[in-house]
């Protein structure tokens, strides 16, 4: 890295909501009462107590691991000296917290100049357990490796995690993370990458079951020319709670940013959240960021949030926006549809496919396309009675 | 057998300032087999009358009545309709982000004959459609609508006319915006579907280049929502040569 870069990179202190100072003591993290802003929309009677003191435990979940070749995951000890190498310091007291439970953590790592062929599945099945889990999982692609790794969580069961990613230079990582929970599982995870010199990182959150989800997902860039793809899907049910949170630091020039999350709601409170924060650096010249969340309201008695936030400190920059939206379904399509003879709910039932699926077809996983295009149509199949009762109505 | 009879059609749809009625009687008898053209100016009403035969929501009946072979058509879902035969092709055909043509037309033709289609004979009759309309067989991988050109978007429903086979089509303006090229493609597409048996067509166009190559039965001046005159084809060259203004300024 030459000087200039260097110093190019010792970022001034931001003086913005967006960036919240973090902090390890656990104490330093006030027990959340509901109405701070990044606490707002969560509704913490349902986390089971983990936002404020209730205990954490080994045997959440189980863990199985499909690694694919050339790459390693193994189990470390709590004070490996990998854990923190993201850059995540936890600013909220659920990420702190389960920092300071966490026993041990999962490391992948991907060789450097490895190009994995097929992706590397951790799968963590809920056991039902009444007490939390705290996990930590490190995701580190050394320079120049090529790979995907799929964190799946099904099953119930309380957790609350922190997830590192380093994606060193010029290395290109996938990472995806389906919440496929049963109904009555909480999950906090906090997700932080880091993404080197000229890196690629495609980070995917896909977001089905649970009943209170919500995810944390951040970037910060070690290098200029560093590239961060963050897609969503998420099909929130009746009663159900599925918040994601992102924050994109632009803290190096010539970086790029693209988030685009996709959720459907349908059925009564079922709740989505979105909160898209991009911070342009004054550090940040060149670079290009672009944010946008859509919602599919299904049925009466859903409620989405979507709010995107851009602070740019600098107007050196190629491009930045962001869309939002949140709408029911769209009439002249409906009777475009129907108008061939199809009727109303093969219509919404084609709609809400076409909705997803330039996203899923996005996400460049085969092994995860087929099952996510299943999951999306099971998810509709259990409201179709209620789209039939509003075809009737 | 597809007659169909349009008897004192009164239409409305809502504005800010309340219901505003756009069909004020509209009295037409389509037997089976005949191509009818609807000429007129803009905002006339003739698109209203496509789409409310069509049943589209934001169109209110008010008055009147419109049978298919004796069967009532108001009272039907827009999807019924079209199961009883008839088919719109629109002035602006809608974009279905992220659904295939092939995904679109196979569901569309599954819908209209209860069965899922013979799958050694549909991929040759989609390719043949397509290929018909000078469309790329890729184009079937397509989301429906999205990125078309003006063009695309008009070849793509005569295709879809030719695939799906109905027996009363409705062309909402698929004249309008075609170079010469595409409007003769078009029309072609229009008259190997006439030369099919007993297939009836209400083509609905603002101007009369079209019907140098699709040759009504009978020609109606639409003007404020009623029919101002009917006759044949010759009636067309009439309005090539003299215009709207007759009628337009007589109606005042």
């Amino acid at each position: 890295m030459t000087a200039a870069v260097q110093e190019a990179l010792e970022l001034d202190k931001v003086e913005s909501h967006l960036h919240p100072e973090g902090s390890f003591d656990v104490e330093a993290h006030e027990v959340p009462k509901g109405r701070e802003e990044i606490w707002r929309f969560t509704p913490l009677k349902r986390l089971k107590g983990i936002h404020d003191s209730a205990p954490f435990a080994d045997g959440a979940t189980k863990v199985e691991v499909e690694a694919a070749a050339g790459v390693t995951v193994e189990t470390v000890a709590a004070d490996a000296d990998v854990r923190g190498t993201s850059g995540l310091v936890p600013t909220d007291r659920v990420s702190a917290r389960a920092w300071a439970a966490s026993t041990g953590a999962t490391v992948v790592r991907v060789p450097t100049d490895t190009v994995v062929e097929g992706a590397t599945i951790i799968r963590h099945q809920g056991t039902g357990s009444e007490t939390a889990g705290a996990g930590h999982a490190v995701i580190v692609a050394e320079k120049f490796a090529k790979a995907t790794v799929v964190l799946v969580f099904e099953g119930s069961a309380v957790v609350a995690d922190n997830i590192e990613i380093v994606v060193e230079d010029g290395a290109d990582l996938t990472v995806v993370s389906v919440q496929d929970w049963a109904d009555d599982a909480v999950h906090l995870s906090t997700q932080h990458a880091k993404v080197g010199r000229d890196a690629t990182l495609k980070h995917v959150s896909v977001s089905f079951g649970g009943d209170v989800v919500r995810h944390d997902f951040s970037a910060e860039y070690a290098g200029p020319g560093g590239s961060v793809e963050s897609l969503g899907l998420y099909f929130a049910d009746e009663g159900q709670h599925i918040e994601h949170r992102l924050f994109v630091d632009h803290t190096a020039p010539k970086t790029k940013s693209n988030v685009v999350y996709k959720g459907a709601l349908q059925g009564e409170k079922a709740h989505a959240v979105w909160i898209g924060n991009v911070l342009i650096r004054k550090e940040a010249e060149g670079i290009e960021t672009y944010e946008e969340n859509r919602n599919l309201i299904l049925t009466d008695g859903a409620w989405a949030d979507s709010v995107p936030n851009l602070e740019i400190e600098t107007g050196e920059i190629e491009g930045a926006g962001h869309a939002s939206a949140i709408g029911r379904f769209d009439d002249e399509q409906l009777f475009y549809l129907q108008s061939r003879g199809i009727s109303e709910t093969e219509a919404k039932r084609l709609v809400v496919h076409g909705f997803f699926n330039d996203l899923i077809r996005h996400i460049g996983v085969p092994e995860l396309e087929e099952k996510l295009t299943s999951t999306v149509e099971a998810e509709l199949a259990k409201n179709i009675n209620t789209l039939i009762t509003k075809d009737n109505a | 057998m597809s007659t169909l009879e349009i008897k004192d059609l009164q239409v409305s749809v809502e504005t800010e300032d309340g219901p505003k009625e756009i069909l004020k009687g509209v009295t037409l008898t389509i037997n089976s087999g005949e191509t009818h053209a609807i000429m007129g100016p803009n905002g006339s009403g003739k698109s209203t009358l496509a789409y409310s035969i069509a049943g589209h929501p934001k169109y209110s009946i008010t008055g009147g009545t419109v049978t298919l072979d004796g069967e009532d058509v108001l009272e039907m879902s827009v999807d019924e309709r079209a199961k009883a035969g008839l088919f719109l092709a629109m002035q602006y055909p809608v974009e279905v982000p992220g659904v295939s043509v092939a995904n679109f037309l196979r569901t569309a033709k599954t819908a209209l004959d209860g069965e899922a289609p013979k799958l050694r004979t549909w991929v040759k009759d989609v390719n043949g459609a397509m290929n018909k309309m000078h469309l790329d067989p890729s184009f079937s991988q397509r989301s429906v609508n999205e990125g078309f050109s003006g063009g695309e978007k008009k070849r793509h429903e005569i295709a879809q006319l030719d695939i799906l086979d109905p027996a009363f089509a409705l062309l909402d303006e698929i004249d309008s915006g075609l170079d010469i090229d595409a409007l003769k493609v078009v029309s072609d597409g229009i008259n190997d579907f006439r030369a099919r048996e007993a297939k009836s067509v209400l083509l609905i166009t603002h101007y009369t280049r079209i019907l140098r190559y699709v040759k009504p039965d009978r020609v109606h001046v639409f003007v404020a929502g009623r029919i101002a005159e009917s006759g044949g084809p010759e009636l067309a060259e009439e309005l090539e040569a003299n215009g709207y203004e007759k009628y337009t300024t007589a109606g005042v």
